[in-house]
């Protein structure tokens, strides 16, 4: 038990101490019958060679994405990560802090945190960010409660563009005394929400690029619910698309939730990630989460401090804007760092890479028989059509190394005429020599 | 006093240093944007042509003014910053409640192995079965320990366990077409437990504390009615007690129909010693991070399991794992009373991975003699303190953390505030202060199993040498604190009337101040 500092005479010295005759006694307003009257069968201690070895067996079964070709996407995405950001996110000082609740001695996350919310807020073109949510599905949903709060309305309109996992958790989120309209899933990339909005609409949420790779006009949807009073909540499930497209800020959103995993964050099986919120100033008092703020110490030095807390739940307890009570801090540090690191230049190059890759996996996919390409627009996703049934296929493809892509009906199984489409996914890892592999294997198993 | 964002740069340059002072091991650190522009770059990356046909027109106009550094710039601004940081590597972190323990590096190391970290989590479930047995595995311990029917592994944080928790008790209330609308929740509870009832449309009905620090057991039974759909306790509650009619609170919530709920985020003080199955609990939620030793840096992730009993097993969330044959599957899809999905994918994978590293490495025999080492040092710290500080409840021994009210305080002078803020310059985090709310000026100290005993001695000899300052009228020293830390107290007000959430160029500043 290397983890224990204590040796058996220290803990006997301090019972005596206490004046306790035994460990027992510490437990003793433990009712007696429940105090370790079991045995948990659990294995004992082991040394640190056999949990690695154990550990290494498991992580042995998976197939991991730089095994093969790798083309699955749909709101999780496989980018390079500087070796510089994994160094610096596992210094101790980052690493082995905690909440920044004693901001003078907390400064370097709480300059962090502010740096990350500025970074953010540029990249969304919105007036503030705040301090990171667990991940922008559940970011949706409580952009979703945010918007209603700010209008006292009641009806939400989801786009049928929405990652179908999103929507299931802003389903699971709200109360039954929510208007919920989820449009029917739009993989043509036809579909519009804006006949659904009226006088009783809270707030549209349109997903840029859709899930299915479609990139969405912005500015139309924010106009449409802005005549109606209603807000725009726009989401991002790939925030690297925000090098090469616009802002949704300047094109008139007014909530913007993303997914940051694609930046400094691996994908790690689904978590943890990073939710990215941005919105505009006068809504900052209703937006949930941490925020950090600047302000001075009593010599005039600039620090920084968490600030507004008075929308939180240890100040408001019941009356608090959410339950959330931390945020993705080291999550946020990993984007944060890789974000600096790319720069301007970089970010904008790097939107460009992943543009340039989707751009030859569409064309080598449109020239394979029995594969339609649906989409005219598109960042670094796209969704096919497949002679045959998707799930089968992409596993006959796994079975040959390839992880070729997500099908549409793992996420929507009672909608039976989607059971062809898969969406795809390049990235600047992506090779020529990967499409190439995957046009070929496409091509003999659907012969 | 001036704007104190006036005088910065309003160009891009390398020269914008706000002050002067600090020094090279303590470095005033100017902002990234301050530092860095938008034409740096620390990633090597081609530059490509690219036809726009395929974005639609809606491909950016204005630029990003992102700021960028190369990557010695990048290394130094943030191992600068680093260096601005308390961290529990470099010394004891003894916040109550909250707590921060020894972070085993092997945690990380397995983390990162590709097998885990870059692996997706729609890519076939075939070809992530190492990773489906984990996530079991951890499950096994998990409901082990608690002696539970099920567990949720998806949440990912406490406090999202915890709305998960109650979801799941509503569910179950809804399918017995039973219509219930009050939670009661302790006074001492974590400000998250009426948050999470209120969120769900609860009435929050308090439940006063006992002059000893635990629940009225009588004011629960009282306040029992068939409206009532669960109590939220948390057991060792937030004074560092065991709750010792806990039985008898979870048969009387049982017999009105109501569930118990419990908050599990002192579980490190009896994992492996008291399974809170056996305790009557419907719902409780683990922090992954706070008992199981993974990193929660500058505030997160966490990892919020939730076990279940046998009657809210049902109303687990999708996705979980379940056996197929001779491998596992994972069930994405809502059967007739799930409650759904409560997050996009299958939750904190990273930090399952690191829980069960720590749990393997410990064994159930380590688990059980980290918690009662964890009790053993509160409790030690208690009874090193008590002559010197004020102990509100000592009928009972504390659990994994001491509480102290701000008694021994009166009439010098010296704050709650003032006292943790004076610990900083000795070298140690404070503690948790004004939480509990149930008593006055608190102070709690949670030292974890993972410090030493002359650890403990160093901060009580502290402690002690502070505490008889105080009485002594150095009040100075207190109320000027910290001197010795990277920043002075910092003015909270003014950054909650005077908002400033973003870097801003100093012309734009100027003009938004107009």
């Amino acid at each position: 038990m290397r983890y224990l500092p204590h040796s058996e005479a220290e803990r006997a010295e301090m019972l005596g101490v206490i004046g306790a005759a035994n460990v027992d006694a510490l437990f003793s307003a433990v009712p007696a019958r429940a105090l370790k009257s079991f045995d948990l069968g659990l294995p004992a201690h082991s040394p640190e060679f056999l949990v690695e070895a154990h550990m290494r067996a498991l992580a042995g079964k998976n197939q991991s994405g730089g095994d093969g070709p790798f083309f699955v996407g749909a709101g999780a995405y496989r980018h390079h990560v500087p070796a510089t950001v994994d160094h610096l996110i596992q210094r101790s000082e980052w690493l082995t802090a905690y909440t920044p609740y004693q901001p003078e001695i907390s400064q370097g996350t709480l300059q962090m945190l502010f740096e990350f919310q500025t970074q953010v807020a540029k990249l969304t073109g919105m007036d503030v960010a705040n301090a990171s949510l667990y991940d922008g599905s559940t970011g949706t949903a409580e952009a979703v409660l945010m918007a209603r709060r700010l209008t006292r309305r009641n009806k939400i309109v989801l786009s049928g563009g929405l990652h179908p996992h999103y929507r299931d958790v802003v389903r699971a989120y709200l109360k039954d005394d929510v208007d919920l309209e989820c449009l029917s899933a739009s993989p043509e990339g036809q579909g519009d929400i804006l006949d659904h909005i009226d006088e009783q609409t809270a707030a549209i949420v349109v997903q840029t690029p859709d899930f299915y790779g479609h990139l969405r006009n912005i500015k139309t949807a924010a106009d449409a619910a802005h005549a109606k009073g209603a807000l725009l909540i726009v989401v991002i499930t790939e925030i690297v698309s925000l090098g090469l497209l616009e802002a949704p800020g300047a094109l008139g959103a007014d909530i913007v939730v993303a997914e940051g995993q694609s930046i400094g964050n691996a994908l790690n099986f689904g978590g943890p990630y990073l939710g990215l919120m941005a919105t505009r100033k006068e809504f900052i008092r209703q937006m949930p989460g941490r925020l950090c703020g600047e302000t001075v110490d009593a010599d005039g030095q600039r620090g920084f401090v968490l600030t507004l807390s008075t929308r939180e739940q240890h100040i408001r307890r019941e009356k608090a804007t959410s339950n959330i009570c931390t945020n993705s801090g080291l999550c946020a540090l990993a984007f944060s760092i890789h974000m600096a690191l790319l720069g301007e230049a970089g970010f904008t190059r790097l939107a460009r890479l992943n543009h340039a890759s989707a751009c030859k996996l569409a064309d080598a996919l449109a020239a394979v028989p029995g594969v339609e390409v649906l989409n005219k627009t598109f960042f670094n996703e796209m969704t096919i059509r497949t002679a045959q049934p998707a799930a089968d296929l992409i596993e006959r493809l796994a079975a040959r190394g390839i992880l070729a892509g997500v099908p549409v009906s793992r996420l929507e199984p009672t909608n039976a005429s989607i059971n062809n489409l898969i969406v795809l996914a390049a990235t600047e890892l992506t090779t020529d020599a990967d499409i190439a592999a995957l046009c070929a294997a496409l091509s003999e198993e659907l012969q | 006093m001036s704007m104190n964002n006036q005088g910065r740069p309003t160009g891009t340059g390398t020269s914008g240093f706000v002050s002067a002072s600090g020094s090279a091991l303590l470095p005033n650190e100017p902002l990234l944007f301050e530092i860095g522009d938008t034409e740096h770059s620390g990633v090597d990356l081609p530059e490509v042509t690219i036809s726009t046909d395929r974005l639609g027109g809606f491909e950016r106009k204005m630029p990003l003014d992102l700021a960028g550094l190369t990557e010695p710039e990048a290394m130094r601004h943030y191992v600068r910053l680093s260096r601005l940081n308390h961290s529990i590597d470099s010394g004891m972190y003894p916040l109550g409640s909250c707590t921060m323990k020894h972070n085993p590096r092997l945690n990380e190391k397995m983390a990162r192995l590709p097998g885990f970290a870059d692996i997706h989590p729609l890519q076939p479930v075939s070809t992530v079965q190492g990773a489906l047995e984990l996530m079991n595995q951890l499950s096994h311990w998990l409901m082990t320990l608690t002696n539970t029917a099920a567990v949720a592994l998806t949440p990912k944080a406490g406090a999202h366990g915890e709305l998960l928790g109650m979801m799941a008790i509503k569910a179950a209330h809804e399918a017995g077409q039973s219509n219930r609308t009050v939670v009661l929740v302790p006074e001492s509870a974590h400000g998250t437990n009426p948050a999470t009832a209120a969120f769900l449309g609860y009435t929050v009905k308090p439940i006063p504390a006992r002059a000893d620090g635990t629940v009225d057991v009588q004011a629960v039974k009282d306040a029992l009615s068939p409206d009532v759909a669960a109590i939220m306790l948390t057991n060792p509650n937030t004074c560092g007690l065991f709750e010792p009619q806990v039985i008898e609170i979870a048969e009387a919530v049982h017999a009105a129909g109501a569930f118990f709920y419990c908050d599990g985020a002192n579980f490190n003080a009896i994992m492996g010693v008291v399974r809170p199955g056996d305790l009557g609990i419907d719902a409780m939620h683990i922090n992954l991070h706070k008992t199981f030793s993974t990193p929660h840096g500058g505030g997160g992730p966490g990892a919020g399991p939730v076990v279940l009993s046998e009657a809210l097993a049902p109303f687990a969330p999708v996705p979980f794992v379940r056996k197929a044959g001779d491998g596992l599957e994972l069930v994405e899809h809502a059967e007739d009373q799930a409650l759904g999905r409560i997050t996009a994918f299958q939750g904190q994978m990273g930090m399952y991975v690191r829980a069960l590293t720590y749990m393997l490495s410990h064994g159930g025999d380590g688990l059980a003699q980290a918690a009662q080492d964890a009790v053993l040092n509160a409790n030690y710290i208690k009874a090193r303190l008590a002559h010197a500080f004020s102990v509100p409840f000592g009928d009972y021994p504390t659990m994994h953390e001491a509480l102290f009210d701000d008694t021994f305080l009166a009439g010098t002078g010296v704050t709650t505030l003032d006292f943790a803020k004076a610990l900083i310059d000795e070298g140690f985090h404070p503690m948790t202060m004004y939480f509990p709310l149930v008593v006055h000026g608190a102070m709690l100290i949670e030292p974890t199993e993972s410090e030493s005993k002359q650890t403990l001695d160093r901060f009580c000899d502290v402690m002690e040498e502070l505490a008889v300052d105080a009485k002594a009228g150095n009040t100075e020293r207190f109320t000027a604190a910290p001197l010795k830390a990277p920043r002075r107290r910092l003015d909270e007000t003014r950054a909650a009337r005077l908002p400033i959430l973003k870097w801003e160029r100093a012309d734009e500043t100027l003009k938004a101040a107009e």
